[in-house]
């Protein structure tokens, strides 16, 4: 289909022959056919351009940080881009990624598959119908929001909790308290962790949902209580999906800026209490050090923002790859 | 298993003991109660403490009341019951609050006079001034990255349904599901960085850009799924009149899935009129009115919420400001969700079922 | 342990739709009943309000009496999960649970109760293999996946999923409708050995399977589309298939209309 055959055969052709008919039929003889196939098809190698300059970008930028950086990228414990020779790593930011996200996940999960589960499967049909709404709408408010509401409702509300976890689970190093204000990596997980709810909530519900009903009466007919339904016929079935759900929401939690921004205040050291303030996140490290930032500190904050990007990449793409295979899965099963 | 065995059994097989229809609700009272009652008498001050004794007496009391009526496996069944509403509740009120704090705090200065002025001579710290700057600005970055990603979008989605066959449908398709999971930060430093290589200064347009990444894989999403609703008959009785595949898609395919496709990008709207991160690196803000988005700094509400929380080293009058401004992003996002949901309730009966 | 059934004045709704109007009938220990008649009648939904499934729609609801040996199932303080597992079911698509082995899917309705013995469960599970007249096919590969198997070796597996708790009365919904010919006449055999031991009752499109397999036979039909579906007759199979007693189930049988 190239240029050259199109100027050989006029397209308004009167009496179009069987040769002509074959190609109308793949479509891309007449000019529109081709322009507008050219503008689609353009459309989606552009998107490929896009990602690929993403990672080209970032990576060129991030080079140019780690060659003049005179600490180990990967273990360094300080940030100083500012300083003659500028010296700067990501293990702060790892650690305190992962910790938050982790806490984020631990809270939200459980909660999420078992909202889930309660509009699934347990709310009055009246009832289902709107509260799944409202999550759908949750899911829409800005983050920056969240992180208003975290910082100012959340933190003054969460003293009490700190004093108790301290109070009996102190001794574990996890949950000591030294007193400083809860602007630390536990509320911030508990904050991503209402932030992923309506996410995991709603893909978690669509799997649910999807169980064929012939299990559930399978169970129901050898005499299940409805818990031993969700447990025999309706977990099983949904694992694999709850699975990527959650790694949707992980993909959320690592990558949110604003809300740890607002509510986190941030040291760059580690702290091993989940309660003391201190420690940071790629993406609140980005948005916090940025206004100050000079031209070294501006490319080491990409090179950080790389990490961040590969992380969420096989996040989000092992969370793609178990769907599609579910998709396989449930398919031959049909 | 023999039937000698069966016979023994007692007549009541079918029969079980049941707890009383009111019984969770009286537990669940008692738990409270006694929640309540243990704060009160341990001098307990947050909420958040009561609630939680409040929710595992309930649990607790649920499971040793049902195992010793009913037997082990109901009162596994009615430890389920109970965790799941618990779980419920505990989603439920983080988020009430949220709702609650916005509206309460946000009418506070939220008037016409807010609305329509900008921060021009006003400190951070300072009562007075609105948000009139933000919302021009959001208003055409928002704008802008919409004109940008919703064709780029909608075209793809056409070419991934009507055209794509073998690997660059594939490629396509992969990469937009990891595009919709890259965070926004990360969409910015991608500009930064380019706009560091050419040396430029913030400025609105750039902030369309990033904000037009993070659209476009939720506009590709939403349209393929309406474009697989369009059923094939309706193509097929189209190409069969002899109309070109182009003038197909523009003219039958399109026009029957518009509603669909116009609630995904109103939806998609609404997603990035809330992203702070890209603008903060891009746009960086402006306490005055700039209406050019192609040059100089640019204010947006989001990033407005997060300079008065930020910049205003806990000024009251700061923090009303960023709730009224949160109220009125909230209120913006809700109403697009609402009208889009609406579009795709009115169209639906003329694309499925 | 096969039990009676006696069913007076019963009526099933979905939502404010009747479904089934006044249906009363006596099913025999020990023998197999089916139930024919055009679609939509309702014999489905009658059946399913013999376990209490009927319930288990959104909006399902039923009134009448069920007596199970002169227990009303539907009485006050019955538990609906306990007559679930004295009058098991076998559904019109094969239904193994697809994350379980061949042995796990037996075993389920056993593990419900929990207090069995390894080697107790493994009897138990080899017994209804046996009963089910599979277990010479799948002996040598029982932790493999149930959904593996073809469809008639799945419904009986099925089927030796419900007789493995050893219910009193075991219900049938199309059994063999998704089937081929070759696995039909293996489940209408198995039928005929398991009516020793159980109550059965089957609903049935397939006129020739309810004269091969049946004791008797009630006919249900529904006077228009949206009506509720009614009991016409029911007598035994042969009598019904040769000289029944209302011209309806005669027009029915012999393709007059359906």
């Amino acid at each position: 289909m190239d240029t050259k055959e199109i100027t050989d055969t006029p397209p308004p052709a009167p009496q179009p022959t069987p040769a002509e008919q074959k190609r109308a039929a793949r479509g891309a003889t007449r000019p529109g056919d081709r322009i507008f196939l050219g503008l689609s098809r353009g459309s989606g190698i552009l998107l490929l351009v896009i990602m690929a300059a993403i990672a080209g970008f970032l990576t060129y930028r991030a080079s140019i940080a780690i060659s003049k950086d005179e600490a180990n990228f990967f273990t360094a414990f300080e940030w100083n881009t500012g300083v003659v020779p500028p010296r700067f790593g990501i293990a702060v930011l790892v650690f305190g990624t992962i910790v938050s996200s982790i806490v984020a996940m631990v809270i939200a999960v459980p909660i999420a598959v078992a909202i889930a589960l309660f509009l699934t499967h347990y709310a009055p049909r009246r009832l289902s119908g709107p509260i799944a709404y409202v999550i759908d709408l949750l899911a829409a408010v800005p983050s920056i929001v969240y992180g208003l509401w975290g910082a100012l409702v959340l933190v003054p509300n969460m003293n009490g909790l700190y004093g108790w976890l301290d109070d009996y689970l102190g001794w574990t190093g996890i949950f000591s308290w030294q007193g400083g204000a809860p602007r630390s990596m536990l509320t911030v997980g508990i904050l991503l962790a209402i932030m992923i709810l309506p996410i995991i909530t709603n893909v978690s519900r669509e799997v649910f949902r999807q169980v064929p009903q012939m299990h559930e009466e399978a169970a129901l007919a050898l005499g299940a209580t409805r818990w031993e339904v969700i447990r025999m016929a309706v977990i099983p079935f949904g694992r694999s999906g709850v699975i990527s759900a959650s790694m949707l929401g992980l993909g959320r939690a690592l990558g949110e800026t604003m809300a740890v921004a607002t509510v986190l205040s941030p040291t760059f050291d580690i702290q091993a209490s989940l309660l003391d303030p201190g420690g940071g996140t790629f993406a609140q490290n980005i948005a916090s050090k940025f206004s100050e930032a000079g031209d070294i500190g501006r490319d080491a904050l990409i090179a950080s923002g790389l990490v961040l990007f590969v992380i969420t990449l096989l996040v989000n793409g092992g969370a793609r790859a178990i769907i599609a295979r579910r998709k396989e899965y449930s398919g031959a099963n049909a | 298993m023999s039937n000698a065995v069966i016979a023994d059994k007692p007549r009541s097989t079918l029969r079980g003991a049941r707890l009383p229809k009111w019984a969770p609700y009286a537990i669940a009272a008692g738990s409270l109660a006694v929640g309540i009652g243990i704060s009160l008498a341990a001098g307990l001050h947050s909420n958040i403490q009561w609630g939680l004794i409040a929710a595992v007496l309930f649990v607790v009391g649920t499971y040793v009341i049902a195992a010793r009526v009913e037997g082990p496996r109901q009162a596994k069944d009615r430890i389920a019951t109970s965790l799941v509403w618990v779980a419920f509740l505990l989603a439920v009120i983080p988020l009430v609050s949220l709702v609650w704090s916005t509206i309460s705090r946000g009418v506070k200065v939220l008037d016409i006079y807010f609305l329509t002025h900008s921060m021009g001579l006003i400190a951070d710290s300072e009562p007075g001034g609105g948000i009139y700057h933000a919302i021009i600005g959001s208003l055409e970055q928002v704008g802008l990255a919409t004109v940008i990603a919703a064709p780029i979008g909608v075209l793809t989605a056409i070419y991934l349904v009507e055209y794509g066959r073998g690997n660059l449908a594939r490629a396509v398709t992969f990469f937009v599901d990891v595009m919709t999971g890259i965070p926004s930060i990360v969409a910015g430093l991608f500009i930064l960085s380019i706009m560091l290589m050419f040396e430029m200064q913030p400025f609105g347009f750039a902030g369309s850009m990033a904000l037009a990444i993070l659209m476009m894989p939720v506009v590709v999403r939403s349209t393929e799924e309406m474009l697989k609703l369009v059923p094939n008959e309706l193509r097929e009785a189209s190409l069969a009149l002899g109309v070109p595949k182009w003038r197909t898609i523009l003219k039958v395919v399109l026009p029957t899935s518009l509603g669909g496709i116009t609630t995904g990008i109103m939806l998609a709207v609404a997603r990035i009129a809330g992203e702070t991160a890209p603008v903060l690196l891009l746009v960086w803000g402006n306490s005055l009115i700039n209406s050019n988005p192609f040059e100089g700094a640019q204010q947006s509400l989001p990033l407005y919420i997060y300079q008065q929380y930020a910049n205003s080293a806990g000024s009251g009058a700061a923090y009303d400001r960023a709730w009224a401004a949160s109220l009125t992003l909230i209120a913006f996002v809700m109403i697009l969700n609402l009208v889009a949901r609406g579009i795709a309730r009115w169209k639906a009966p003329k694309t499925g079922r | 342990m096969a039990k009676r059934i006696d069913v007076s004045g019963l009526t099933a709704y979905y939502g404010s739709h009747k479904a089934i109007d006044d249906i009363s009938m006596t099913v025999e220990p020990r023998s197999v009943t089916a139930f024919i008649g055009p679609s939509g009648c309702g014999k489905s939904t009658f059946l399913r309000t013999l376990n209490r499934m009927h319930e288990v729609t959104p909006g399902g609801r039923v009134e009448g009496k069920v007596l199970l040996d002169d227990e009303d199932l539907y009485g006050h303080g019955i538990d609906p999960v306990s007559v679930r597992r004295e009058v098991g079911m076998v559904f019109q698509r094969p239904n193994p649970f697809p994350t379980m082995s061949i042995f796990d899917n037996v075993a389920a309705g056993l593990r419900l109760n929990g207090s069995y013995k390894k080697s107790e469960l493994a009897d138990v599970v080899e017994k209804s293999l046996k009963g089910a007249n599979l277990w010479n096919e799948v002996k040598d590969r029982l932790n493999k996946p149930g959904s593996g198997l073809s469809g008639g070796q799945q419904q009986r597996l099925c089927i030796a999923r419900a007789i493995a708790v050893e219910p009193n009365v075991l219900l049938m919904d199309e059994p063999c409708s998704a089937l081929d010919p070759i696995s039909t006449l293996a489940i209408e055999d198995l039928i005929g050995e398991l009516k020793e031991r159980f109550t059965i009752v089957i609903v049935t499109h397939n006129m020739q399977q309810a004269a091969r397999v049946s004791d008797r036979t009630a006919f249900f039909n529904l006077s228009a589309v949206g009506q509720p579906g009614k009991l016409i007759e029911i007598d035994e199979t042969e009598r019904i298939f040769s000289n029944p007693s209302v011209q309806a189930t005669e027009d029915y049988i012999s393709g007059r209309f359906g």
